[in-house]
């Protein structure tokens, strides 16, 4: 009977870690605040880039003020391998990373090992 | 709290536990058993495990998993199957938590650590910066800050001192340590005219020099610069690792699952042990080795790279380095000077040097730089000639004193006549690929004047070099077959390819990329668009933007040397990133079938602590042998000036 039931289980949980972890999930997308002539967007650094994705205008001087609340040592750094930024990100702290807007398209970023990825648009 | 304190924390509290653990078998316990083990365990819970429970939850609730949860569901599964069976009187496993902690967290604190100073060598760059400079204001020299100075200040530099900003030398000379920016370890003569780079050191003499380019235009903040673009970037081999990774948490999660199910249910096991072994998959699943395998190489090789004047753009062009067959060489400034030099004097050398002197002091023509740079060294100082007449498409000549004196090339001779010995030079001297000026005095030839674009005495070496390491060697110029052919010789290159238009260098690397990658080799400002059409452009000598925009690899020393030694770096780095990830790979894929206990028949298994510990070692693996490339040997044996 025990074991009926933990066969049971055993299949729920791979069913409920395949559709968590593999199945499609909405992400979060921002566009940036623009004011006269710079444009800012808050991103959440907790277990993941919150919001996900972030909008920028094309040539306004942009800032991604990243907050990090997660303590893991995983996402303490940020990586933007297309500008070249490597930088560390100080636990509940705002730091602001600068972006250079003045090609349009989209550039992904990570964590220093890469396994958590966020996307900025410049367009 | 700080990664080493929850360590500090997690190794003390648990150490009574590893007492009772090791003096089991004598009959020792602790005082009130399992209940100081349960208060123990829970504190380390609590205060060194609390962060990777967090962590795993915030990343759950965005559909991720990394090495946290792994951790995370491992060590609450070991805590609170314990909790059930202290309650139910069963056999428990708390010390496993505990130790598993502290093992990961001493894993972690090496790691970051390690990490840390393989990442720092660069930005330490910066630092070496002058903190002023002593700047000529309204006449009077004043001391001010470096960031006051702006472009056309002009800077005095005492002995000793640093050099502040990137510049030209107006008056004064010195001899200059630029090790720090260029990687040669000689002193470099300079005078007035020779330009110098910001953050170098004055040896011996005061100068001043007119500053052009400061801040982030320097050299040393464009070097800064390029390695932390390079340091940051993938190798094109770490994008299958990104997308393992992507699925291995979840992946390793199921195994362990099926693992427990397996022992549980299929082979009836008890509880506690199909849970030990599920716990140990979990464990030693940890894909921290895989993820840092790529980038801490990568940051050791071009920083180390960096250091010796050698900047590697990206993972990308250390990745094509391995593959390279053949190596294209732009001649002039690459292979030679890029200045032509008098080789020879035919004739009364004095007399010969200082007609040609007078008759070329006002001409722009290279030649006649050659001419007067040799004049110069000989102390040669020309008075004006009069009266100057070019001959058309032959040379020129002017009045001296009362004489009508010439200098031209060959085409002269159908107005004059060689003397039969004069005649045998010339022939020699254009055999050997060198230019020949004919100089005369009142009708008469009294001289010739051999010049010549030299190779660097350190291009043959060079050359050798990527020969031995089975490279083919091609020279690619603008010049005549005969000069051509003349310097491969000097320098012991494969194939030339002569008479190139430099429109079609590019066009010419493309044929050659038919049988193979190719790498090209040139001074990077009429080399553009051979540089870029190559599978790597090797961008030489002096910073230029170009050169660095065009370059996939920039060497700041003129020295085709350097062309050996970041093949062979770029080879060394890659190589030690196949190394790493073929050990985080193997770790991770022979870990988990033993830490499931496929092998249990054997007698082979993995508690939940020794994947700890073997997790942590993992990672360390990793980091030290990236670390190694710092130490790892260059066979090139012109490695002398590395310090």
């Amino acid at each position: 009977m025990i074991k009926l039931i933990v066969t049971i289980v055993t299949l729920g949980l791979i069913a409920f870690i395949v559709w968590w972890f593999f199945g499609k999930h909405a992400e979060t997308t921002a566009a940036a605040d623009q004011t006269a002539d710079q444009q800012a967007v808050n991103v959440e650094v907790d277990g993941g880039y919150t919001p996900n994705t972030v909008v920028l205008k094309r040539g306004v001087p942009a800032n991604i003020n990243f907050t990090r609340k997660d303590p893991s040592t995983c996402l303490e750094q940020v990586v933007f391998p297309d500008f070249g930024i490597n930088q560390f990100l100080a636990k509940d702290q705002n730091t602001a990373i600068n972006i250079d807007t003045s090609k349009p398209g989209e550039y992904e970023y990570a964590c220093g090992m890469n396994m958590f990825h966020g996307k900025v648009i410049i367009k | 709290m700080s990664v080493k304190n929850r360590f500090v924390f997690s190794l003390v509290v648990s150490f009574p536990m590893l007492i009772e653990m090791l003096l089991q078998p004598f009959g020792f316990s602790l005082p009130g058993h399992e209940w100081t083990m349960f208060l123990l365990t829970t504190a380390v819970m609590i205060v060194s495990a609390g962060p990777f429970l967090r962590s795993a939850w915030a990343a759950f609730r965005h559909h991720h998993a990394n090495m946290d949860t792994l951790v995370a569901v491992g060590t609450a599964t070991a805590y609170f199957y314990s909790i059930y069976a202290m309650l139910n009187h069963q056999a428990v496993f708390y010390e496993s938590a505990a130790f598993v902690v502290t093992f990961i967290l001493l894993g972690q604190y090496f790691e970051d650590k390690m990490k840390h100073s393989a990442s720092g060598a660069v930005e330490k760059l910066l630092d070496l910066q002058a903190k002023d400079a002593e700047v000529m204001r309204d006449g009077q020299l004043v001391k001010i800050p470096l960031t006051e100075v702006v472009v056309g200040d002009l800077i005095r530099v005492k002995p000793g001192q640093k050099i502040a900003v990137d510049g030209v030398i107006t008056e004064g000379s010195s001899t200059i340590d630029e090790s720090m920016v260029t990687g040669e370890s000689m002193p470099v003569e300079k005078r007035a005219g020779d330009s110098v780079i910001g953050a170098t050191m004055n040896n011996t003499g005061t100068f001043m020099f007119k500053a052009n380019k400061i801040g982030n235009d320097t050299l040393l903040s464009q070097i800064v610069e390029m390695v932390k673009k390079a340091q940051t970037s993938h190798a094109p081999i770490q994008k299958t690792v990104d997308k393992i990774a992507d699925i291995f948490v979840p992946t390793v999660l199921i195994i362990a699952i099926l693992t427990f199910f397996t022992w549980y249910v299929l082979l009836g096991a008890s509880v506690v042990n199909a849970m030990l072994f599920a716990v140990s998959v979990v464990i030693i699943a940890c894909p921290c080795a895989l993820g840092i395998a790529t980038p801490t190489a990568l940051m050791v090789g071009t920083g180390r790279s960096a250091k010796m004047g050698i900047l590697i753009k990206n993972g990308e062009v250390l990745e094509a380095a391995n593959t390279i067959k053949t190596v294209v060489f732009d001649k002039t400034g690459t292979i030679t000077n890029g200045k032509p030099k008098v080789t020879d004097i035919v004739g009364d050398e004095t007399q010969v040097l200082t007609i040609a002197a007078q008759l070329e002091a006002a001409s722009e023509h290279p030649l006649a730089a050659a001419i007067m740079d040799r004049a110069n060294a000989a102390g040669v100082t020309p008075t004006a000639a009069t009266n100057f007449q070019a001959i058309q498409g032959k040379g020129v000549q002017a009045q001296i004193g009362a004489q009508q004196a010439f200098i031209g090339n060959d085409k002269l001779l159908n107005d004059y006549h060689l003397t039969s010995d004069l005649t045998q030079q010339m022939t020699q001297l254009q055999n050997e690929a060198k230019t020949v000026v004919l100089v005369g005095l009142s009708d008469q030839v009294i001289g010739l004047i051999a010049i010549q674009d030299a190779p660097k005495p350190t291009s043959a070496t060079a050359i050798a070099e990527l020969k031995a390491q089975g490279l083919r060697t091609v020279m690619l110029t603008g010049d005549n077959e005969l000069v051509a052919q003349a310097i491969a010789k000097q320098v012991g290159i494969d194939q030339v390819i002569a008479d190139v238009l430099p429109g079609d260098k590019a066009d010419h690397v493309k044929q050659l990329q038919t049988e193979g990658p190719v790498a090209f080799v040139g001074d990077g400002i009429n080399d553009a668009p051979a540089l870029t059409t190559a599978d790597i452009g090797i961008a030489m000598g002096s910073g230029t933007d170009i050169a660095i925009e065009s370059g996939g690899i920039v060497l700041v020393k003129n020295d085709l040397r350097d062309v050996v030694r970041a093949l062979e770096l770029s080879r060394k780095t890659f190589n030690r990133i196949k190394l790493n990830l073929f050990w985080a790979f193997i770790y991770n894929t022979l870990g988990i079938p033993v830490a499931a206990g496929l092998f249990f028949g054997i007698g082979l298994s993995l508690s939940p602590e020794l994947a700890g510990l073997g997790m942590a070692l993992s990672s360390l693996s990793v980091v030290a042998s990236s670390l190694l490339l710092n130490k790892s040997k260059l066979t090139t044996r012109v490695d002398a000036q590395e310090a």
